[in-house]
């Protein structure tokens, strides 16, 4: 009898019983991002100086305060300012680099057990860009925090309503930067030197992200045409709307929602053609 | 020491001479790195579209700040593409010579291999810094080049064989600093292991030399002269393009150039008295 009660305890054990679908997700979601904080909290020195290199705004503001080309752009210092700070903190929580790991786990052969497991790779790569971000956090007050002790007169605190609106936009810009940087790491499976291309796809997110220049400063066509990218909604936008600046909101998150569909459709429908030709790396 | 060299290279009678020596290294080891790319024809054409597209928006952003009488720091138009010319002609130099070589470091102290680096009868940081050289930075040495050159005749400068030897003078200055910026930045590695992106930082901060010195407000002007020496990196050589380089800046950038060069040195030998080798 009590045999029987024992094993019948243990056939209803967690193990054993089938979880809720969403309880499951949470529980694997809850897994991954302490694991991969774990790994990324070891990293946290590099994390410092990866923020670091994201200093380009700066630079940039310091040459755009000097210059008359900021007052004809009809923003003043403190605009300037409030700009360049808001597209530093926003790349922060941006920055995706699916495509270097993706790489390395295809050259390495690390993929091929990632492919065994009943998990798509690309979530392990999302955890780890989560718990990443959450290391950089004091990071980037700490040097907002900076930027504000040597300019005092920039300092604002944004309305709640944009700083919602901040937060979202920056959540969907990262969704779509790692959208993007998963649509180029899915080349992985066609050639094995997918490092070029990320390359060649820096430079369109310098120059026409608004990272160097607020696309208010380019030339009409030229601004329409760096709007028929994505590049704009990954930084301009989003640091538009938290520097208090003028944006039109509903246009940039439907941009955003149109560009996000179209590229997951994509993405997925690459991965599909893609790991049927994956025969490992040597085969 | 020398003995042991001589024996290794004994065969060639002008081996003793260790100038000899060295430059036949050289030649045989970036035989081996060119030979080696050949292997990957398709990253060149990439290159080649990366340093034009690069050009392009470097332009597009130099562009913003002219236009309705407006102009940088007191540059007008083509004087300020001298400037991104030495700019872009310093990116392909360190594609091309610095990040293969100087970004081994890492990956050396991180697996132990150092030590064979430096049981090499051959000095270590000659070694660590020359090996390698890579073909990527070329396209973007010609554009550099070229768009000096033609920046250089659209400002209206006739160029005589004093201007030509100054402007190599301060490349050459310039290109050196650039080489000790780079190896201080790396060297850091021998007690920090895991800075990979150490040097992407430096190229951060590196990317102000697309403007001429004067277009900073005056604080960050004193930085990127006293303490990261940008304007000696592009403005002092697009100065001297320009002609109009006086004798005092011409010997400040050599003087800082050596400086720059001794203090990597005394950095490179001061780290390795505090190198114990992987796992000790």
């Amino acid at each position: 009898m009590r045999n029987t009660a024992f094993s019948s305890r243990a056939l209803r054990s967690p193990k054993v019983s089938p979880l809720h679908p969403l309880q499951h997700g949470w529980r694997v979601s809850r897994a991954l991002f302490a694991s991969q904080y774990a790994l990324m909290l070891e990293y946290r020195a590099e994390i410092l100086l990866w923020a670091l290199a994201g200093m380009v705004p700066f630079i940039m503001l310091a040459v755009w305060i000097q210059s008359p080309a900021g007052a004809a752009l009809g923003m003043g210092p403190t605009q300037l300012a409030r700009y360049f700070l808001a597209a530093f903190v926003v790349r922060q929580f941006t920055v995706a680099w699916v495509m270097t790991v993706f790489e390395e786990d295809a050259l390495q052969g690390r993929l091929s057990p990632m492919l065994l497991q009943p998990l798509h790779p690309f979530w392990r790569y999302l955890a780890s860009h989560f718990a990443e971000q959450a290391i950089r956090l004091p990071f980037v007050v700490l040097i907002a925090s900076l930027f504000f002790l040597v300019l005092p007169w920039a300092f604002w605190v944004p309305t709640p309503q944009r700083a919602l609106l901040t937060l979202a936009a920056t959540f969907l810009a990262f969704v779509l930067n790692f959208l993007i940087q998963c649509t180029m790491a899915c080349m992985c499976f066609w050639s094995d030197r997918v490092n070029a291309l990320e390359r060649l796809i820096y430079i369109p997110m310098l120059f026409l992200s608004g990272t160097a220049a607020p696309l208010e400063a380019f030339p009409p066509a030229l601004r329409r045409l760096a709007e028929a990218t994505p590049f704009p909604l990954l930084v301009h936008f989003p640091a538009q709307l938290l520097s208090g600046g003028e944006v039109q909101i509903a246009a940039g998150f439907t941009a955003l929602a149109i560009w996000i569909a179209g590229l997951f459709l994509l993405m997925t429908l690459l991965w599909r053609i893609g790991v049927k030709r994956y025969g490992a790396m040597g085969a | 020491m020398a003995d042991r060299g001589q024996a290794l290279w004994s065969d060639g009678s002008l081996m003793g001479n260790p100038l000899v020596r060295y430059l036949l290294t050289l030649r045989r080891l970036w035989g081996t790195s060119l030979a080696m790319q050949f292997e990957y024809q398709a990253n060149l054409v990439l290159e080649v579209v990366a340093a034009v597209a690069n050009l392009l928006g470097s332009l597009l952003l130099l562009s913003l700040f002219y236009g309705q009488g407006r102009a940088l720091g007191g540059w007008s138009w083509p004087q300020a593409l001298v400037v991104l010319g030495v700019y872009t002609l310093l990116e392909g130099i360190t594609s091309t010579w610095l990040r293969p070589n100087l970004s081994t470091i890492v990956g050396h102290v991180q697996q132990g291999t150092l030590d064979f680096v430096l049981l090499k009868p051959i000095d270590s940081q000659f070694w660590l810094s020359t090996t390698k050289v890579s073909l990527m930075g070329l396209p973007e040495i010609a554009t550099g080049l070229g768009l000096m050159v033609w920046a250089a005749a659209r400002a209206g400068i006739k160029t005589t064989p004093w201007l030509l030897i100054q402007t190599l003078l301060m490349l050459v200055a310039s290109g050196l600093l650039l080489y000790s910026l780079w190896f201080l930045v790396s060297t850091t590695s021998i007690w920090f292991v895991k800075t990979w992106n150490a040097t992407e930082v430096l190229r951060a901060a590196l990317s102000s030399g697309r403007y001429p010195i004067s277009a900073f407000p005056t604080a960050v002007r004193r930085f990127f002269t006293m303490v990261l020496p940008v304007a000696f990196l592009t403005t002092v050589p697009a100065e001297a393009m320009l002609g109009r380089l006086t004798l005092p800046w011409l010997l400040l950038s050599l003087v800082v150039a050596c400086l720059g060069l001794a203090l990597s040195r005394a950095f490179w030998q001061f780290a390795l008295r505090s190198y114990t080798s992987a796992s000790s």
